[in-house]
């Protein structure tokens, strides 16, 4: 994945395994892990001759985006799929946890 | 008669127990065992009400719920009266809700998670100063856990940066407590039934004491391990940290449970007396064979 997202245009198979050339993979592996990815809908991919040009469905930034959602609770749903540390609040409720912040560390 | 009145008493006596529970403040000194109260507390309740409705159903022909379901079935015969008719109706209706509920509950969770952590294995890092910790770039603070057979603790770029050393190990001691003692399967069903009653104030309450005494719970276990005051820091750290708008019609008691967390921290009371806490949890098993075994009463 990160190697797609770095080059910023569809890639076929040979050329995600060149790019991973470090990892010495087998080619069918990198084309395997590549159709996988595809299923789940995290790749889209186009025909190009006889071979397949790989694309990522959506941006880093945007699957970050949703792990932050769930994670700071802002879905809504309130499921118990997480378990959170704390959960920031807003506005004058911040203030009083400032507040007791400054005295906690004057202590 | 007697199975159905005391069933539908217990029934009773359970919810006002949930009502009367979200607002005292005992629970605070002994978390672990007022969370086993709310466990049996629920149970029960859900037991007792289909086992009143059943028993009032079953009434006649004198073998209790369980061995009179067991007649129906096999003889295939339905109780007399259109009362015991429509009371046969609604506890096995009400039974299969409670369930059903639970377990569309369970399936929803831990399908969320396996997305979830697929995404993390496909965008998170690990950080070689945080060993088994996956780290998100994101600026926003978070840490939390993803429950499960192999839980895992996750903590955003801006934790990092937010909080010291000390904080951090203070953290991650929480978060290892929720991984460890599987909080998310003692909040699953409260969850639930929230989520089918949303416009009921006693099921939330509940749903926010429970969810309040979990972290209650987890703060007792990292206090063991780490200073309490570097945890109490590191709460309010994360507290103000609101660099995210909350959404619209969230939460107004965050400020208010974050600081009940903070005084526990910094200023202990005396801890719940041994034979209390004792006399708690048993008194939350006892609550809980109650309702079984008078599903076994013939009368």
């Amino acid at each position: 994945m990160d190697v797609l997202w770095a080059e910023g245009g569809p890639l076929t198979a040979r050329e995600v395994g060149r790019l991973i050339a470090d990892r010495d993979l087998a080619p069918t592996t990198v084309m395997t892990v590549l159709d996988r990815l595809t299923r789940k809908g995290f790749l889209t991919r186009v025909r190009d001759g006889r071979a397949w040009r790989y694309e990522p469905a959506a941006s880093r930034d945007a699957y970050i985006a949703e792990l932050m959602l769930e994670a700071l609770d802002m879905t809504g749903d309130r499921s118990a799929a997480l378990t959170r540390f704390a959960q920031a609040v807003s506005g004058t409720e911040a203030d009083v946890l400032r507040k007791a912040l400054t005295e906690l560390e004057e202590e | 008669m007697i199975a159905a009145v005391a069933l539908a008493a217990l029934a009773a006596v359970c919810a006002v127990s949930a009502w009367r529970m979200t607002s005292v403040r005992w629970t605070w000194r002994a978390p672990r065992a007022a969370i086993a109260l709310w466990q049996a507390l629920g149970l029960t309740w859900g037991l007792a009400s289909v086992g009143a409705l059943l028993a009032y159903a079953l009434e006649p022909w004198g073998r209790g719920v369980i061995h009179g379901l067991v007649y129906l079935v096999t003889h295939w015969r339905e109780p007399s009266g259109l009362q015991r008719v429509g009371a046969l109706a609604a506890g096995l209706a009400l039974l299969t809700v409670l369930m059903a509920v639970v377990v569309v509950a369970m399936a929803q969770t831990l399908q969320a998670r396996r997305r979830h952590r697929l995404l993390l294995s496909l965008v998170a890092r690990d950080e070689p100063a945080v060993p088994g910790v996956r780290v998100v770039d994101h600026p926003g603070a978070a840490a939390y856990c993803v429950p499960g057979l192999k839980s895992q603790v996750v903590i955003s770029e801006g934790t990092l940066s937010l909080l010291s050393r000390d904080e951090l190990a203070a953290v991650l001691a929480h978060e290892d407590a929720h991984a460890r003692e599987r909080h998310d399967l003692v909040l699953l069903p409260f969850a639930a039934l929230r989520w089918v009653l949303p416009w009921s104030k006693v099921v939330r309450d509940a749903h926010a004491s429970v969810a309040l005494l979990v972290e209650m719970a987890a703060d007792d276990h990292a206090r063991l391990r780490v200073p309490p005051k570097r945890l109490a820091t590191a709460l309010l750290r994360f507290g103000t940290a609101g660099a995210f708008a909350t959404p619209h019609g969230a939460l107004g008691m965050g400020a208010e449970n974050v600081m009940a967390r903070v005084n526990r921290l910094v200023k202990p009371g005396p801890a719940m007396r041994r034979r209390y806490r004792y006399g708690i949890v048993a008194g939350a098993a006892l609550l809980t064979t109650s309702a079984p075994l008078l599903w076994f009463l013939p009368q």
